[in-house]
């Protein structure tokens, strides 16, 4: 489904991803896990498309195709959906506004017509419920004066309507407690199947007891430099990262 | 001939076709004799500063049009709040329109400041309000100097108005330039309610100067909602002088929509002379090629116990150009003000300028007074998060700054002028956004 070949980026001349490789295929779920200033956050904006970044060397394919010239718009068009670390507060539009917005946009790109109200409706009566998302919620302004857990449960929810291929959930646990932990956990499997495929950036093993993944990658300046499997991120967890730095030397 | 002499001589062709022997009559020939004095007002006066009307004065006004142009209802219709009933005093090139109009006379007056400034029943009004709160500045002098017409409208006390009145002043480019001078009056007497809209509307693209004044009184207890909406042609400048007054537990709010227009000067000016008053000021504008908006506010809190809030959001594209200039005055004695001020803008072309200007004085000691002013871009980073949920950038552009003006539209209580005015600013703003806020 993805693959990144070789990739650097950089941002005002400052090199990030520096030969970054890593395969996804459907049905996956792909932990990357590294310490702070890894280039971890900065691979989710490079996948997604975000300006801020150039892509100096390497390729993002997604189903065989390059999308590192395509527009963020354009790739979430192709199915591919990024959870904020930090969801931006949009006051004025409520939250069932927007993701109307942005489906019916998707679809318009598509060649689709608008979805009809009742399916919307019902669609977002569906995946609120999924998430316990409360209705009133619906209506509020996007991310404005949501909590941490808020935010966060509010991506998963985007996610759900959305469908995409491949979702990349950039620290969806930070600032999260047990229960909305688990909530959202409980969101991705339910969302999980043979077809699409997830990313998950975390810095703490936490997570992903609940979502268990195929694969755990450490990224480290830049590049991915060592992969395993559910087992590699208990080892990280308990040992810390100093033990790869140090392997690496050596 | 320059406008001033033009208008200047014109002055006793114009007394000839009104009595000479009232107090109104002595009121304009006062109003005369200062602008006469005063002339047009420059960028040398502080007030002026930011907002030259050379490139509109300099036009061959036609000062009293005479030809009668049909104006046709279908063709003008789309200018009305036409899905829901309203009264509607409709002037076509400064003169009544009997037959685009519905006015009435039973519960309170919906008709003309020509009926009412010449027919005696209507003189304890008259004399009662006419000319009392409007300042004697250049341009309002010169409105008063040829008051004859616009719209009159009284509500006794406890009478609510159920249906909106739309004051509505065509013009038709019957020449190539006309110049047009409505004045209006609006009365509230005690729990009195009102809503009006207002609209100046030229219907071609020859160039126009409208310079209005009204006068609004609310009484004790009285609820005055104005909704102004300037979207006219690009030919056409307007300077919209209002003027209210307020007494005790009055509340009163403007909204100023401001998307057309060449050059727009509103002189919004609220004088509150009682305590527990609320004074509202909104306005929404959107400008692009050349346009031009001043905003001039003016708040004056004389007494305790009163508040005022004022939201003005600006979006400016290409090379147009904003003014807010919003001065609060709290006096001495007007203790426990609560007066707010907002003006949020954002430069969407480089080439795009904003003079924004608050002015606070206070001489109170126990008010509290806030007063906010941000120039901006649109948010990268919300831009950003919006394409990747799929939404285009233009698309994103659009409905951030739909959101940004948003928050002036919640305070909008005819839900037909927010539908109109949200198609208005989608319009406006290039997308099309399938749904309302």
């Amino acid at each position: 489904m993805l693959k990144i070949n070789n990739l650097a980026a950089e941002i005002d001349g400052k090199e990030i991803l520096k030969g970054l490789n890593l395969e996804v295929k459907p049905g996956e779920v792909h932990a990357i896990m590294g310490p702070n200033g890894a280039g971890k956050s900065t691979m989710a904006s490079v996948i997604a498309g975000r300006e801020d970044y150039e892509v100096t060397h390497g390729t993002i394919e997604l189903e065989g195709e390059d999308i590192s010239e395509l527009a963020p718009e354009e790739r979430a068009h192709e199915g591919i959906f990024l959870s904020f670390q930090y969801p931006v507060e949009i006051p004025g539009v409520t939250v069932t506004n927007f993701i109307k917005t942005a489906i019916n946009e998707t679809r318009k790109a598509k060649g689709l017509e608008d979805m009809p109200a009742k399916d919307m409706l019902n669609m977002i009566r569906e995946k609120s419920n999924l998430l316990n998302i409360d209705r009133k919620f619906l209506s509020r302004s996007l991310n404005e004066g949501f909590s941490g857990g808020e935010k966060k449960r509010n991506e998963i929810f985007q996610m759900a309507m959305l469908a995409p291929k491949l979702a990349i959930l950039d620290e969806t646990d930070s600032g999260l407690d047990i229960d909305a932990l688990k909530v959202v956990a409980n969101g991705v499997n339910t969302l999980k199947s043979d077809d699409n495929a997830f990313i998950i950036i975390t810095h703490y093993q936490r997570l992903l007891e609940y979502i268990v993944p195929d694969f755990v990658h450490v990224l480290h300046d830049g590049k991915i430099v060592k992969s395993g499997d559910a087992s590699l991120a208990l080892e990280l967890e308990a040992k810390g990262y100093d033990w790869i730095k140090e392997e690496l030397i050596s | 001939m320059d406008l001033k002499d033009k208008i200047v001589s014109s002055y006793v062709a114009f007394e000839d076709k009104v009595n000479m022997n009232s107090n109104v009559h002595k009121i304009r020939s006062e109003a005369f004799q200062n602008f006469e004095d005063l002339g047009f007002p420059t960028k040398k006066l502080e007030a002026w500063k930011y907002t030259s009307l050379n490139s509109v004065l300099n036009e061959d006004y036609s000062l009293f049009p005479s030809k009668e142009v049909a104006v046709n209802l279908a063709d003008v219709k789309k200018y009305f709040i036409h899905d829901i009933d309203t009264y509607k005093v409709v002037f076509v090139d400064g003169k009544y329109s009997s037959f685009l109009s519905e006015t009435t006379h039973e519960a309170f007056d919906v008709c003309l400041m020509s009926s009412a400034l010449t027919k005696p029943k209507y003189k304890p009004v008259i004399e009662n309000y006419f000319n009392n709160v409007a300042k004697q500045d250049n341009l309002t002098s010169l409105n008063t100097a040829f008051a004859k017409e616009g719209a009159y409208i009284y509500i006794p006390k406890n009478t609510e108005v159920e249906k909106p009145i739309q004051i509505i002043n065509f013009t038709t480019g019957s020449e190539a330039a006309t110049m047009i001078q409505p004045r209006n009056l609006i009365v509230a007497e005690q729990n009195a309610h009102v809503q009006i809209i207002e609209r100046h509307q030229s219907l071609t693209k020859n160039a126009i100067l409208t310079n209005s004044v009204t006068e609004v009184f609310a009484d004790r207890h009285a609820t005055v909602d104005y909704y102004k909406i300037q979207n006219d042609e690009v030919t056409a400048s307007l300077v919209d002088n209002t003027y209210i007054e307020q007494k005790s537990e009055s509340t009163v709010s403007v909204h100023t929509f401001s998307f057309g227009g060449k050059i727009t000067r509103n002189n919004l000016n609220f004088y509150q002379k009682g305590e527990h008053i609320n004074s509202i000021l909104k306005g929404i504008t959107i400008l692009e090629g050349k346009q031009h908006v001043d905003h001039h506010t003016l708040v004056h809190h004389i007494e305790p116990n009163c508040e005022s809030h004022q939201d003005y959001k600006g979006i400016y594209n290409e090379r147009s150009t904003g003014v807010f200039n919003g001065k609060v005055v709290v006096e001495k004695e007007a203790q426990k003000t609560n007066a707010y001020q907002q003006n949020n803008n954002v430069l969407v072309s480089d080439k795009a300028t904003i003079n924004a200007k608050p002015q606070l004085e206070i001489f109170a000691d126990d008010v509290r007074c806030s007063h906010g002013c941000t120039i901006g871009q649109l948010d990268e980073q919300a831009l950003f998060y919006m394409q990747q949920r799929g939404i285009p950038i233009k698309e994103a552009r659009g409905l951030l700054m739909y959101a940004f003006a948003n928050t002036v539209l919640e305070s909008v209580k005819i839900p037909e002028i927010k539908s109109r005015i949200t198609k208005i600013i989608a319009n406006k703003l290039g997308v099309n956004i399938g749904f309302e806020l």
